[in-house]
Protein backbone atom coordinates (compact mmCIF):
# COMPACT_ATOMS: atom_id res chain seq x y z
CA UNK A 1 0.00 0.00 0.00
CA UNK A 2 1.23 3.49 -0.84
CA UNK A 3 1.69 6.14 2.14
CA UNK A 4 -2.06 8.06 2.67
CA UNK A 5 -2.97 9.75 -0.12
CA UNK A 6 -4.83 12.65 1.80
CA UNK A 7 -2.36 14.59 3.78
CA UNK A 8 -3.28 13.93 7.76
CA UNK A 9 -6.11 16.91 8.80
CA UNK A 10 -5.13 20.14 10.15
CA UNK A 11 -6.46 20.70 13.87
CA UNK A 12 -5.76 24.06 13.58
CA UNK A 13 -8.95 24.73 11.66
CA UNK A 14 -11.29 23.07 14.77
CA UNK A 15 -11.85 23.98 18.35
CA UNK A 16 -9.29 22.34 20.27
CA UNK A 17 -11.42 21.05 22.97
CA UNK A 18 -15.16 19.19 21.57
CA UNK A 19 -14.03 15.62 20.34
CA UNK A 20 -10.40 14.06 21.13
CA UNK A 21 -8.82 13.88 17.42
CA UNK A 22 -5.37 12.48 16.82
CA UNK A 23 -3.24 13.96 13.54
CA UNK A 24 0.09 12.58 14.36
CA UNK A 25 1.12 9.03 14.67
CA UNK A 26 1.34 7.18 17.86
CA UNK A 27 5.49 6.03 18.09
CA UNK A 28 3.35 3.86 20.74
CA UNK A 29 3.62 0.34 18.75
CA UNK A 30 2.64 -2.87 20.42
CA UNK A 31 5.16 -4.98 18.90
CA UNK A 32 6.86 -5.70 21.65
CA UNK A 33 4.26 -7.49 23.66
CA UNK A 34 3.37 -9.91 20.61
CA UNK A 35 3.09 -13.70 21.35
CA UNK A 36 2.56 -14.53 18.82
CA UNK A 37 3.72 -13.06 14.81
CA UNK A 38 1.76 -13.74 11.27
CA UNK A 39 4.02 -15.40 9.23
CA UNK A 40 3.21 -14.95 5.04
CA UNK A 41 3.56 -18.16 2.52
CA UNK A 42 4.23 -16.19 -0.66
CA UNK A 43 3.62 -19.22 -2.48
CA UNK A 44 -0.16 -19.36 -1.23
CA UNK A 45 -0.57 -15.35 -1.37
CA UNK A 46 -2.54 -13.80 -4.02
CA UNK A 47 -2.90 -10.34 -3.01
CA UNK A 48 -6.44 -9.95 -2.35
CA UNK A 49 -5.74 -7.67 0.13
CA UNK A 50 -8.20 -9.63 2.79
CA UNK A 51 -5.81 -8.83 5.52
CA UNK A 52 -4.95 -5.70 4.67
CA UNK A 53 -8.63 -4.76 5.65
CA UNK A 54 -9.03 -6.56 8.56
CA UNK A 55 -6.13 -6.09 10.37
CA UNK A 56 -7.66 -3.93 13.16
CA UNK A 57 -3.86 -1.63 13.69
CA UNK A 58 -3.64 -1.25 9.81
CA UNK A 59 0.10 -3.32 9.83
CA UNK A 60 0.42 -4.52 6.75
CA UNK A 61 2.54 -3.61 3.84
CA UNK A 62 2.32 -4.14 0.27
CA UNK A 63 5.19 -6.21 -1.23
CA UNK A 64 5.49 -6.52 -5.26
CA UNK A 65 3.90 -10.10 -5.42
CA UNK A 66 2.72 -10.49 -1.68
CA UNK A 67 0.93 -8.24 1.26
CA UNK A 68 3.61 -8.67 4.52
CA UNK A 69 3.84 -7.42 8.53
CA UNK A 70 5.16 -4.59 9.86
CA UNK A 71 6.10 -6.49 12.76
CA UNK A 72 6.92 -2.93 14.87
CA UNK A 73 2.92 -2.28 14.69
CA UNK A 74 1.56 -6.00 15.10
CA UNK A 75 0.57 -7.37 17.98
CA UNK A 76 -0.30 -10.28 17.20
CA UNK A 77 -3.80 -10.83 17.35
CA UNK A 78 -4.52 -13.59 14.50
CA UNK A 79 -7.39 -11.75 12.30
CA UNK A 80 -5.08 -11.59 9.81
CA UNK A 81 -4.58 -15.45 9.57
CA UNK A 82 -8.14 -16.09 10.10
CA UNK A 83 -9.59 -14.22 7.68
CA UNK A 84 -7.16 -15.33 4.83
CA UNK A 85 -9.27 -17.09 2.26
CA UNK A 86 -6.01 -19.05 0.96
CA UNK A 87 -4.80 -19.86 4.50
CA UNK A 88 -1.32 -18.53 3.54
CA UNK A 89 -0.62 -16.49 7.04
CA UNK A 90 0.32 -18.76 9.97
CA UNK A 91 0.50 -17.69 13.30
CA UNK A 92 4.40 -18.36 14.59
CA UNK A 93 4.93 -18.02 18.75
CA UNK A 94 7.56 -16.12 19.44
CA UNK A 95 10.54 -17.33 21.47
CA UNK A 96 10.32 -16.56 24.97
CA UNK A 97 12.44 -13.96 25.13
CA UNK B 1 -60.12 23.16 7.33
CA UNK B 2 -58.87 21.14 4.40
CA UNK B 3 -59.16 23.83 2.09
CA UNK B 4 -56.65 26.21 3.84
CA UNK B 5 -53.54 25.60 1.81
CA UNK B 6 -51.25 26.48 5.29
CA UNK B 7 -53.43 24.93 7.53
CA UNK B 8 -51.59 22.65 9.88
CA UNK B 9 -52.43 19.04 9.28
CA UNK B 10 -54.39 17.51 12.56
CA UNK B 11 -53.94 14.31 13.45
CA UNK B 12 -55.10 11.67 16.61
CA UNK B 13 -52.33 9.64 17.70
CA UNK B 14 -50.15 8.31 20.27
CA UNK B 15 -47.11 9.71 21.31
CA UNK B 16 -45.31 7.49 20.15
CA UNK B 17 -46.33 8.09 16.55
CA UNK B 18 -46.28 11.95 17.31
CA UNK B 19 -42.66 11.13 17.89
CA UNK B 20 -42.15 9.23 14.40
CA UNK B 21 -43.71 12.08 12.73
CA UNK B 22 -41.55 14.52 14.43
CA UNK B 23 -38.50 12.18 13.00
CA UNK B 24 -39.35 11.90 9.55
CA UNK B 25 -40.12 16.21 9.29
CA UNK B 26 -36.43 16.24 10.25
CA UNK B 27 -35.36 14.18 7.71
CA UNK B 28 -32.83 12.28 9.01
CA UNK B 29 -30.07 10.55 6.89
CA UNK B 30 -29.62 7.37 9.28
CA UNK B 31 -32.12 5.40 11.47
CA UNK B 32 -31.08 2.45 13.55
CA UNK B 33 -33.58 0.65 16.12
CA UNK B 34 -34.15 -2.20 18.02
CA UNK B 35 -37.95 -2.83 19.51
CA UNK B 36 -37.96 -2.76 23.17
CA UNK B 37 -41.85 -2.53 25.25
CA UNK B 38 -42.86 0.21 25.46
CA UNK B 39 -40.82 2.21 22.73
CA UNK B 40 -41.90 0.07 19.61
CA UNK B 41 -44.40 0.82 18.13
CA UNK B 42 -42.33 4.32 17.91
CA UNK B 43 -39.83 2.62 15.76
CA UNK B 44 -42.63 0.60 13.53
CA UNK B 45 -44.30 3.77 12.55
CA UNK B 46 -40.65 4.84 11.17
CA UNK B 47 -40.05 1.26 10.02
CA UNK B 48 -43.74 1.58 8.27
CA UNK B 49 -42.48 5.10 6.60
CA UNK B 50 -39.25 4.35 4.96
CA UNK B 51 -41.06 1.10 3.79
CA UNK B 52 -43.60 3.51 2.32
CA UNK B 53 -41.03 5.81 1.00
CA UNK B 54 -42.66 8.69 3.11
CA UNK B 55 -39.34 8.90 4.97
CA UNK B 56 -36.22 8.43 2.50
CA UNK B 57 -33.77 7.39 5.24
CA UNK B 58 -31.40 4.39 5.58
CA UNK B 59 -33.42 2.30 8.44
CA UNK B 60 -30.76 -0.16 10.03
CA UNK B 61 -32.53 -2.89 12.15
CA UNK B 62 -29.64 -3.71 14.18
CA UNK B 63 -29.01 -7.41 16.86
CA UNK B 64 -29.14 -5.11 20.07
CA UNK B 65 -29.31 -1.58 21.19
CA UNK B 66 -25.23 -1.92 22.01
CA UNK B 67 -24.96 -1.79 18.01
CA UNK B 68 -27.92 0.71 17.66
CA UNK B 69 -25.44 3.19 19.55
CA UNK B 70 -22.51 2.40 17.70
CA UNK B 71 -24.12 2.19 14.04
CA UNK B 72 -24.88 5.62 14.69
CA UNK B 73 -21.70 7.06 16.18
CA UNK B 74 -20.17 5.71 12.47
CA UNK B 75 -23.39 7.47 10.46
CA UNK B 76 -22.96 10.64 12.37
CA UNK B 77 -18.57 10.49 12.49
CA UNK B 78 -19.82 10.37 8.61
CA UNK B 79 -22.09 13.11 8.58
CA UNK B 80 -25.22 11.85 9.06
CA UNK B 81 -28.41 13.05 11.08
CA UNK B 82 -29.69 10.03 13.02
CA UNK B 83 -32.08 9.18 15.63
CA UNK B 84 -33.48 5.56 17.65
CA UNK B 85 -35.27 5.48 20.37
CA UNK B 86 -35.06 3.38 23.41
CA UNK B 87 -35.80 2.71 26.90
CA UNK B 88 -34.99 0.31 30.15
CA UNK B 89 -33.45 -2.92 29.11
CA UNK B 90 -32.39 -1.35 25.96
CA UNK B 91 -30.96 1.44 27.38
CA UNK B 92 -29.06 -0.41 30.29
CA UNK B 93 -27.89 -3.01 26.85
CA UNK B 94 -26.57 0.70 25.04
CA UNK B 95 -24.86 2.06 28.12
CA UNK B 96 -21.57 1.30 26.88
CA UNK B 97 -21.80 3.41 23.46
CA UNK B 98 -24.71 5.82 25.19
CA UNK B 99 -21.99 7.41 27.70
CA UNK B 100 -19.49 7.31 24.40
CA UNK B 101 -21.68 9.84 22.70
CA UNK B 102 -21.27 12.62 24.70
CA UNK B 103 -18.03 13.45 24.96
CA UNK B 104 -17.17 12.88 21.55
CA UNK B 105 -19.74 15.47 20.71
CA UNK B 106 -22.03 13.53 18.40
CA UNK B 107 -25.20 15.23 18.11
CA UNK B 108 -27.25 12.56 18.20
CA UNK B 109 -31.41 12.33 18.88
CA UNK B 110 -32.46 9.72 20.80
CA UNK B 111 -36.06 9.25 22.47
CA UNK B 112 -36.60 7.74 25.33
CA UNK B 113 -39.68 5.87 25.92
CA UNK B 114 -39.27 5.98 30.03
CA UNK B 115 -39.45 2.44 31.48
CA UNK B 116 -39.25 1.86 34.99
CA UNK B 117 -36.42 -0.51 36.01
CA UNK B 118 -36.56 -4.01 36.88
CA UNK B 119 -36.39 -6.18 39.41
CA UNK B 120 -39.43 -6.51 39.52
CA UNK B 121 -39.60 -7.66 36.49
CA UNK B 122 -41.81 -4.86 34.69
CA UNK B 123 -42.57 -3.20 31.00
CA UNK B 124 -44.57 -0.59 32.25
CA UNK B 125 -44.10 3.30 32.13
CA UNK B 126 -41.55 5.04 34.85
CA UNK B 127 -38.62 7.74 34.86
CA UNK B 128 -36.39 5.15 36.24
CA UNK B 129 -34.47 4.52 33.39
CA UNK B 130 -33.75 7.95 32.20
CA UNK B 131 -33.13 9.51 35.98
CA UNK B 132 -30.46 6.54 35.86
CA UNK B 133 -28.48 8.22 32.87
CA UNK B 134 -29.00 11.82 34.46
CA UNK B 135 -25.52 11.78 34.26
CA UNK B 136 -24.19 10.51 31.27
CA UNK B 137 -23.84 13.73 30.01
CA UNK B 138 -26.86 13.75 27.50
CA UNK B 139 -29.57 16.45 27.34
CA UNK B 140 -33.16 15.58 28.90
CA UNK B 141 -36.10 17.36 28.00
CA UNK B 142 -39.71 15.69 29.44
CA UNK B 143 -42.07 16.17 27.70
CA UNK B 144 -45.82 16.74 28.87
CA UNK B 145 -48.06 15.72 25.49
CA UNK B 146 -48.24 14.31 22.42
CA UNK B 147 -48.05 17.38 20.87
CA UNK B 148 -44.90 18.52 22.61
CA UNK B 149 -42.87 14.95 22.15
CA UNK B 150 -43.38 15.79 17.89
CA UNK B 151 -42.22 19.17 18.80
CA UNK B 152 -39.72 18.60 21.40
CA UNK B 153 -38.43 16.04 18.16
CA UNK B 154 -37.50 18.79 15.92
CA UNK B 155 -36.10 21.17 18.23
CA UNK B 156 -33.95 18.61 19.55
CA UNK B 157 -32.01 18.29 16.49
CA UNK B 158 -31.91 22.15 16.47
CA UNK B 159 -30.16 22.32 19.94
CA UNK B 160 -28.17 19.57 19.55
CA UNK B 161 -26.45 20.35 16.36
CA UNK B 162 -25.89 24.11 17.62
CA UNK B 163 -22.54 24.62 17.15
CA UNK B 164 -21.92 25.74 20.97
CA UNK B 165 -23.51 22.89 22.03
CA UNK B 166 -22.99 19.67 19.97
CA UNK B 167 -24.10 17.34 22.56
CA UNK B 168 -26.44 14.46 22.25
CA UNK B 169 -30.26 15.02 23.06
CA UNK B 170 -32.83 12.72 24.87
CA UNK B 171 -36.78 13.77 24.49
CA UNK B 172 -37.98 11.99 27.52
CA UNK B 173 -41.55 11.08 26.37
CA UNK B 174 -43.48 8.35 29.66
CA UNK B 175 -43.98 5.06 28.49
CA UNK B 176 -47.48 4.05 28.60
CA UNK B 177 -49.26 6.82 29.44
CA UNK B 178 -47.51 9.32 26.96
CA UNK B 179 -46.17 6.63 24.13
CA UNK B 180 -49.54 4.70 24.01
CA UNK B 181 -51.98 8.10 24.83
CA UNK B 182 -54.06 8.76 21.85
CA UNK B 183 -54.75 12.78 21.54
CA UNK B 184 -54.98 15.24 18.83
CA UNK B 185 -51.71 16.38 17.03
CA UNK B 186 -50.76 19.40 15.14
CA UNK B 187 -48.74 18.14 12.11
CA UNK B 188 -46.56 21.08 10.81
CA UNK B 189 -46.09 21.76 7.18
CA UNK B 190 -42.38 20.00 5.91
CA UNK B 191 -41.72 23.53 4.21
CA UNK B 192 -42.15 24.94 7.46
CA UNK B 193 -40.13 22.62 9.44
CA UNK B 194 -37.37 22.38 6.17
CA UNK B 195 -37.02 26.81 7.31
CA UNK B 196 -36.72 25.83 10.95
CA UNK B 197 -34.40 23.44 10.70
CA UNK B 198 -31.11 23.43 9.16
CA UNK B 199 -29.94 20.82 6.83
CA UNK B 200 -27.12 18.58 9.40
CA UNK B 201 -24.26 20.20 10.91
CA UNK B 202 -22.97 16.83 12.46
CA UNK B 203 -19.36 15.99 11.70
CA UNK B 204 -17.39 19.95 11.17
CA UNK B 205 -15.19 18.95 14.22
CA UNK B 206 -14.70 15.35 14.27
CA UNK B 207 -15.13 13.03 11.43
CA UNK B 208 -14.78 9.84 9.35
CA UNK B 209 -13.28 11.20 5.89
CA UNK B 210 -10.64 9.81 3.66
CA UNK B 211 -10.35 13.63 2.71
CA UNK B 212 -9.42 14.78 6.35
CA UNK B 213 -7.75 11.94 7.89
CA UNK B 214 -7.77 11.53 11.68
CA UNK B 215 -7.97 9.14 14.65
CA UNK B 216 -11.13 9.48 16.31
CA UNK B 217 -11.48 9.34 20.36
CA UNK B 218 -8.08 8.65 20.62
CA UNK B 219 -6.73 7.61 24.67
CA UNK B 220 -6.30 10.77 26.49
CA UNK B 221 -5.45 11.35 29.92
CA UNK B 222 -3.22 9.47 32.17
CA UNK B 223 -1.13 10.37 35.27
CA UNK B 224 1.55 12.35 33.58
CA UNK B 225 2.31 14.82 30.73
CA UNK B 226 -0.17 16.93 29.14
CA UNK B 227 -2.12 13.74 29.68
CA UNK B 228 -4.44 15.39 32.48
CA UNK B 229 -4.52 18.78 31.51
CA UNK B 230 -6.02 17.65 27.65
CA UNK B 231 -8.24 15.67 29.66
CA UNK B 232 -9.46 18.36 31.63
CA UNK B 233 -9.72 20.71 28.42
CA UNK B 234 -12.20 18.35 26.83
CA UNK B 235 -14.49 18.11 30.34
CA UNK B 236 -14.32 21.64 30.70
CA UNK B 237 -15.76 22.09 27.38
CA UNK B 238 -18.24 19.69 27.70
CA UNK B 239 -19.81 21.36 31.03
CA UNK B 240 -19.58 24.66 28.93
CA UNK B 241 -21.80 23.07 26.07
CA UNK B 242 -24.00 21.92 28.46
CA UNK B 243 -24.38 25.58 30.36
CA UNK B 244 -24.65 27.17 26.63
CA UNK B 245 -27.40 24.67 25.91
CA UNK B 246 -29.73 26.38 28.68
CA UNK B 247 -29.93 29.49 26.43
CA UNK B 248 -30.05 27.68 22.91
CA UNK B 249 -32.62 25.41 24.16
CA UNK B 250 -34.83 28.85 25.18
CA UNK B 251 -33.97 30.58 22.19
CA UNK B 252 -35.00 27.09 19.51
CA UNK B 253 -38.29 26.81 21.51
CA UNK B 254 -38.96 30.86 20.93
CA UNK B 255 -38.12 30.58 17.57
CA UNK B 256 -40.47 27.55 17.46
CA UNK B 257 -43.41 29.51 18.88
CA UNK B 258 -42.49 32.65 16.58
CA UNK B 259 -43.16 29.78 13.56
CA UNK B 260 -45.31 27.58 14.85
CA UNK B 261 -47.49 29.20 17.33
CA UNK B 262 -47.14 26.70 20.27
CA UNK B 263 -45.06 27.85 23.31
CA UNK B 264 -43.51 25.38 25.37
CA UNK B 265 -42.10 25.92 28.55
CA UNK B 266 -38.22 25.49 27.64
CA UNK B 267 -36.69 24.74 30.92
CA UNK B 268 -39.39 25.23 33.62
CA UNK B 269 -42.88 26.24 33.27
CA UNK B 270 -44.66 28.45 36.37
CA UNK B 271 -48.21 27.61 36.87
CA UNK B 272 -50.83 29.42 38.52
CA UNK B 273 -47.56 30.63 40.86
CA UNK B 274 -47.08 34.51 40.77
CA UNK B 275 -50.20 34.85 43.90
CA UNK B 276 -48.87 30.97 45.21
CA UNK B 277 -47.83 29.76 49.07
CA UNK B 278 -46.87 26.36 48.07
CA UNK B 279 -46.56 24.61 45.12
CA UNK B 280 -45.70 21.41 43.57
CA UNK B 281 -42.82 20.30 41.24
CA UNK B 282 -43.76 17.77 38.76
CA UNK B 283 -41.90 16.27 35.35
CA UNK B 284 -43.61 14.85 31.94
CA UNK B 285 -46.98 13.89 31.51
CA UNK B 286 -48.14 13.67 34.96
CA UNK B 287 -48.28 17.59 34.97
CA UNK B 288 -52.07 17.63 33.10
CA UNK B 289 -53.41 15.60 36.06
CA UNK B 290 -50.93 17.55 38.53
CA UNK B 291 -52.35 21.14 36.78
CA UNK B 292 -56.26 19.54 37.13
CA UNK B 293 -55.50 18.86 40.57
CA UNK B 294 -54.28 22.60 41.18
CA UNK B 295 -57.47 24.61 39.64
CA UNK B 296 -59.55 22.27 41.81
CA UNK B 297 -57.68 23.62 44.79
CA UNK B 298 -57.91 26.68 43.63
CA UNK B 299 -61.48 26.86 43.30
CA UNK B 300 -61.30 25.73 47.28
CA UNK B 301 -59.48 28.78 47.76
CA UNK B 302 -56.08 26.92 47.96
CA UNK B 303 -53.05 29.29 47.22
CA UNK B 304 -51.04 26.79 45.57
CA UNK B 305 -49.25 26.60 42.00
CA UNK B 306 -47.29 24.51 39.80
CA UNK B 307 -43.59 24.05 38.12
CA UNK B 308 -42.90 22.14 35.55
CA UNK B 309 -40.02 20.90 34.76
CA UNK B 310 -38.88 20.55 31.18
CA UNK B 311 -35.24 20.30 30.51
CA UNK B 312 -33.91 18.36 33.53
CA UNK B 313 -30.24 17.87 32.07
CA UNK B 314 -28.72 20.24 31.97
CA UNK B 315 -30.23 21.39 35.31
CA UNK B 316 -32.07 24.88 35.12
CA UNK B 317 -30.81 26.18 37.95
CA UNK B 318 -31.83 29.96 37.17
CA UNK B 319 -35.08 29.27 35.86
CA UNK B 320 -35.67 27.02 39.26
CA UNK B 321 -34.81 29.34 41.61
CA UNK B 322 -36.80 32.12 40.12
CA UNK B 323 -39.77 29.69 40.65
CA UNK B 324 -38.89 28.55 43.88
CA UNK B 325 -38.26 32.11 45.11
CA UNK B 326 -42.16 33.13 44.74
CA UNK B 327 -43.38 30.22 46.94
CA UNK B 328 -42.91 29.26 50.96
CA UNK B 329 -43.08 25.62 50.65
CA UNK B 330 -43.18 22.84 48.11
CA UNK B 331 -43.74 19.40 46.97
CA UNK B 332 -42.30 17.22 44.31
CA UNK B 333 -43.93 14.35 42.66
CA UNK B 334 -41.26 11.97 40.89
CA UNK B 335 -41.63 9.07 38.85
CA UNK B 336 -38.90 7.28 39.99
CA UNK B 337 -37.03 6.65 43.10
CA UNK B 338 -33.62 8.20 44.33
CA UNK B 339 -31.93 5.35 46.56
CA UNK B 340 -29.11 7.51 47.61
CA UNK B 341 -31.25 10.02 49.04
CA UNK B 342 -34.57 8.04 50.16
CA UNK B 343 -36.54 10.52 47.89
CA UNK B 344 -37.12 11.02 44.47
CA UNK B 345 -34.00 12.32 42.03
CA UNK B 346 -35.86 15.49 41.26
CA UNK B 347 -36.66 16.17 44.63
CA UNK B 348 -32.87 16.07 45.56
CA UNK B 349 -31.98 18.11 43.02
CA UNK B 350 -34.93 20.81 43.70
CA UNK B 351 -32.94 20.46 47.39
CA UNK B 352 -29.83 21.46 45.07
CA UNK B 353 -31.38 24.98 43.65
CA UNK B 354 -33.29 25.66 47.18
CA UNK B 355 -29.64 26.56 48.82
CA UNK B 356 -29.12 29.32 46.16
CA UNK B 357 -32.90 30.36 46.67
CA UNK B 358 -32.21 30.89 50.41
CA UNK B 359 -29.06 32.83 49.21
CA UNK B 360 -31.38 35.18 47.58
CA UNK B 361 -34.33 35.23 50.37
CA UNK B 362 -32.83 34.33 53.30
CA UNK B 363 -35.07 31.42 53.96
CA UNK B 364 -34.92 27.67 54.08
CA UNK B 365 -38.74 26.64 52.82
CA UNK B 366 -40.27 23.34 53.83
CA UNK B 367 -39.96 20.44 51.03
CA UNK B 368 -41.92 17.09 50.40
CA UNK B 369 -40.69 14.03 48.42
CA UNK B 370 -43.54 12.40 46.67
CA UNK B 371 -42.48 9.23 44.54
CA UNK B 372 -45.51 8.00 42.43
CA UNK B 373 -46.53 6.50 38.94
CA UNK B 374 -43.57 3.48 39.62
CA UNK B 375 -44.12 0.66 36.89
CA UNK B 376 -47.17 1.95 35.10
CA UNK B 377 -49.21 2.85 37.88
CA UNK B 378 -51.34 5.77 37.03
CA UNK B 379 -50.80 9.42 39.22
CA UNK B 380 -54.29 10.60 39.48
CA UNK B 381 -55.89 13.84 39.71
CA UNK B 382 -56.64 12.42 43.49
CA UNK B 383 -53.17 11.78 44.21
CA UNK B 384 -52.30 14.98 43.09
CA UNK B 385 -55.17 16.30 45.31
CA UNK B 386 -53.35 14.23 48.49
CA UNK B 387 -49.97 15.94 48.00
CA UNK B 388 -51.12 19.36 47.68
CA UNK B 389 -52.59 18.90 50.87
CA UNK B 390 -49.57 17.19 52.51
CA UNK B 391 -47.78 19.86 50.73
CA UNK B 392 -50.13 22.69 52.62
CA UNK B 393 -49.38 20.61 56.08
CA UNK B 394 -45.82 21.19 55.79
CA UNK B 395 -46.00 24.63 54.83
CA UNK B 396 -47.83 24.84 58.25
CA UNK B 397 -45.19 23.40 60.22
CA UNK B 398 -45.72 19.47 60.05
CA UNK B 399 -42.94 18.83 57.73
CA UNK B 400 -42.81 14.31 56.68
CA UNK B 401 -39.24 13.27 56.84
CA UNK B 402 -39.59 10.43 54.51
CA UNK B 403 -40.76 10.15 51.36
CA UNK B 404 -44.40 10.27 50.36
CA UNK B 405 -45.83 7.09 48.54
CA UNK B 406 -48.31 8.02 46.20
CA UNK B 407 -49.42 4.93 45.25
CA UNK B 408 -48.86 2.68 48.92
CA UNK B 409 -52.59 2.21 49.67
CA UNK B 410 -54.40 1.92 46.14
Amino acid sequence: MHRQSHEMFDAATIPDDLSSIGTVLSPMLPGDWRNARPVVDREKCVKCAVCWVYCPAQCIVEKPRWFDIDLAACKGCGVCATECPHRAITMVEEPAQ
Amino acid sequence: MSELVNAPRVVVCEGNEAAAIGVALARPDVVAVYPITPQSSLVEHLSQMIADGSLRADLMNLEGEHSVMSALQGAALAGARTFTATCGPGLAFMFEPYIRAPGMRLPLVCVLVTRDVMSPQTVWGGQQDAMIVREAGWIQMYCETGQEVLDTVIMAYKIAENRDVVLPVNVCCDGNYLGYGVTRVEVPDQAAVDAFLPPPDVNWHVALDPARPMAVDPLTGGAGGIGPRTFVRYRKSQCRGMQTALRVIEDVHAEWAARFGRRHAPLVEEYRLDDAAYALVTIGSMTGAAKNAVDTARDNGERVGLIKVKTFRPFPLQAMVHALSKVDAIGVVDRAVGFGWNCGPVFQETLGALYHTAQRTNRCIPAVSFIGGLSGADITEEHFSRAIARTAQALAGDRPDAPVWLNEND
